[in-house]
C-alpha cells in the first residue's frame, strides 16, 4: 500500500481513541468516587500488613538485582531496535546485510556470554 | 459518512468490544475453572450466570474507595487509570476484518494503519509496565512495591525475548503494517507455518507479559497477598484485574494476526460468498481464532503450577533470549539459501 509515505493524519484515530478511553476512565473514577460509601477510620486506612502493627515503611532499598535487570534490558533492547529497520529491509539488503547483522549477533551473544558468566541474571 | 466521524464511531465500537469481550471473559474464566475443577461456577445472576460480569461492575463502582493513609495520594489514584487507558490504546492497530462497503463507500474495520504498527504495540506494551510500577509504589506496602517489582523486571525481562522473536516474522514479511502482514497471508499459509519456533517464544512472552499463570508471580496470594494491587479497592482494583483481561484479549488479537493469518480463513474464496457477506464471516473466523487463544490462556491458568522467580528470569534470559537469537539466525539462512533475497 502507502508503505514509503507516512501521513500524520494516520496517527490521528490514536489520539481519538486515546481520549475515549480517558473518558471512560476518568467518568468510572468520578463515579465510583461519588457513589461509593465513605467510613474512613485510622486503622482501616492503614497499610495492610497482613493484621499486625506495621513496621517500618516500605521506602526502604530493595535489592540491586532488580536495577541490574532494568540496566541490562535498556541495552538489550536498543540492541533490538536497531534490528528492525535491518529486518524491514532484510529481503533488499540481501547477502551482505545476513552478514553484517550476523556479525552484530556475535557481537551480541558475546556480551550476553559475558553477562551470563558474571552471574549477573543468577538469583539466589 | 464522514470519515472523522466514521474514525471515532469505529474507536467508540472496537473499545467497547475489548471491554465487553474483557467482561465476559471473567464469566468464561470463571466457567472453565469451574468445569475443571468439577464445579457448576456462576449461575446465580441471570441464565447460566450470564449477568454476573455486569452484577460485578455495579458491585465495584459502589464499593467503599480506601486511600491508605500513607500513600501517595495522586500516583495511587493515577496508577490503574494509567494501567487501564495503555490497555485499551493497543486494539487501534489490529485489523478486525477486511472491511465492509456500503452505498460504494468504503467502511474499513482497523481504526488505523500505521506503516509502525508493530513497533507501536511493543511501544505501548512497553508503556503498561509503568501503571503497575506507579500503582504498586505509591501505595506504600512491603507487599505492593514486591509485587510492582517482580511484575516490571518480569515483564521487561520477556520484553526483549518478544521483540526479537518479532524479527524473524519481519525477515519473513518485510513490513511492520498489520494490514499488510494480514493480506499477505491470504491465501498461502499462515505465518505460523514458517514461524513455528518464533511463535512458541512470543506465545510464551504473551503468557509473561500479561502476568498470567504460570507467570502471575506479581500477585502470587500466597506470598504477596494481592501483589501489586493489594491496597486497591473499588473500581481501582477493578482497572488493574479488568485491564488484565483486555491485554489477554488483544494479546490473542495480536497471536491470531500476525501468526494465524488474521481474519483470513483457509478457502476463504471458493465458498461463493462475496463483498461484505465475506468480510462479516472473516471478522467471525477472527472473532473465532481470538476465543481459541483466550481458551488456551485459561486452559493453561487452571492446569499448570506457577514458575519460582529464579526460574522465571531463567527461562526469560537464558533460554528464550538465546532460542529468539538462533531463530533470526536460522530464518536468515533459510531464506539465503532458499534464494529469496534480493
Amino acid at each position: 500500500m502507502n508503505e514509503n509515505t507516512s501521513h500524520l493524519s494516520e496517527y490521528v484515530p490514536i489520539v481519538i481513541m486515546a481520549l475515549v478511553a480517558l473518558g471512560f476512565v476518568v467518568t468510572t473514577m468520578i463515579l465510583t468516587h461519588t457513589l461509593g460509601p465513605k467510613r474512613p477510620s485510622k486503622v482501616k486506612d492503614d497499610t495492610f500488613e497482613c493484621g499486625i502493627p506495621v513496621i517500618g515503611n516500605a521506602r526502604s532499598p530493595f535489592s540491586i538485582k532488580y536495577f541490574l535487570v532494568a540496566i541490562l534490558f535498556v541495552l538489550f533492547d536498543v540492541e533490538v531496535i536497531f534490528m528492525y529497520p535491518w529486518a524491514v529491509n532484510f529481503k533488499e539488503l540481501g547477502a551482505f546485510g545476513l552478514w553484517e547483522m550476523f556479525t552484530f549477533m556475535g557481537l551480541m551473544l558475546v556480551g550476553l556470554f559475558y553477562i551470563f558468566r558474571r552471574k549477573a541474571l543468577d538469583w539466589e | 459518512m464522514d470519515p472523522i466521524l466514521y474514525t471515532i464511531l469505529l474507536c467508540v465500537i472496537v473499545f467497547g468490544i475489548s471491554l465487553g469481550a474483557a467482561a465476559y471473559m471473567t464469566w468464561g474464566e470463571r466457567k472453565l475453572a469451574a468445569v475443571l475443577q468439577d464445579r457448576v461456577g456462576p449461575s446465580r445472576a441471570g441464565p447460566f450466570g450470564l449477568l454476573q460480569p455486569i452484577a460485578d461492575g455495579i458491585k465495584m463502582i459502589f464499593k467503599e474507595e480506601m486511600i491508605p493513609t500513607h500513600s501517595n495520594r495522586w500516583l495511587f489514584v493515577l496508577g490503574p487509570c494509567f494501567f487501564m487507558l495503555t490497555a485499551c490504546m493497543t486494539s487501534v492497530v489490529i485489523p478486525w476484518g477486511s472491511g465492509l462497503t456500503i452505498n460504494d463507500t468504503f467502511y474499513r474495520m482497523q481504526v488505523t494503519d500505521i506503516n509502525i504498527g508493530l513497533l507501536y504495540l511493543l511501544g505501548v506494551v512497553s508503556i503498561g509496565v509503568y501503571g503497575i510500577m506507579i500503582g504498586g509504589w505509591a501505595s506504600n506496602n512491603k507487599y505492593s512495591l514486591l509485587g510492582a517489582l517482580r511484575a516490571s523486571s518480569q515483564m521487561i525481562s520477556y520484553e526483549v525475548a518478544m521483540g526479537l522473536s518479532l524479527i524473524a516474522l519481519v525477515m519473513t514479511t518485510g513490513t511492520l503494517q498489520l494490514g499488510e502482514i494480514v493480506r499477505q497471508q491470504d491465501g498461502g499459509f499462515a505465518n505460523v507455518v514458517y514461524q513455528p519456533l518464533g511463535f512458541l517464544i512470543f506465545l510464551i512472552c504473551a503468557f509473561a507479559e500479561t502476568n498470567r499463570a504460570p507467570f502471575d508471580l506479581p500477585e502470587t496470594e500466597s506470598e504477596l497477598v494481592g501483589g501489586f494491587h493489594t491496597e486497591y479497592s473499588s473500581m481501582k482494583l477493578g482497572f488493574f484485574l479488568f485491564a488484565e483481561y483486555i491485554n489477554m484479549f488483544i494479546s490473542s488479537a495480536v497471536m491470531a494476526t500476525l501468526y494465524f493469518g488474521g481474519y483470513n480463513f483457509p478457502f476463504q474464496h471458493e465458498l461463493g460468498l462475496e463483498g461484505n457477506a465475506l468480510a462479516i464471516v472473516q471478522s467471525l473466523v477472527f472473532m473465532l481464532k481470538i476465543s481459541g487463544f483466550i481458551f488456551l490462556f485459561m486452559w493453561i491458568r487452571w492446569t499448570l503450577p506457577r514458575f519460582r522467580y529464579d526460574q522465571l528470569m531463567n527461562l526469560g534470559w537464558k533460554i528464550l533470549l538465546p532460542l529468539a537469537l538462533a531463530n533470526i539466525f536460522i530464518t536468515g539462512l533459510v531464506m539465503f539459501f532458499s534464494g529469496k533475497l534480493g
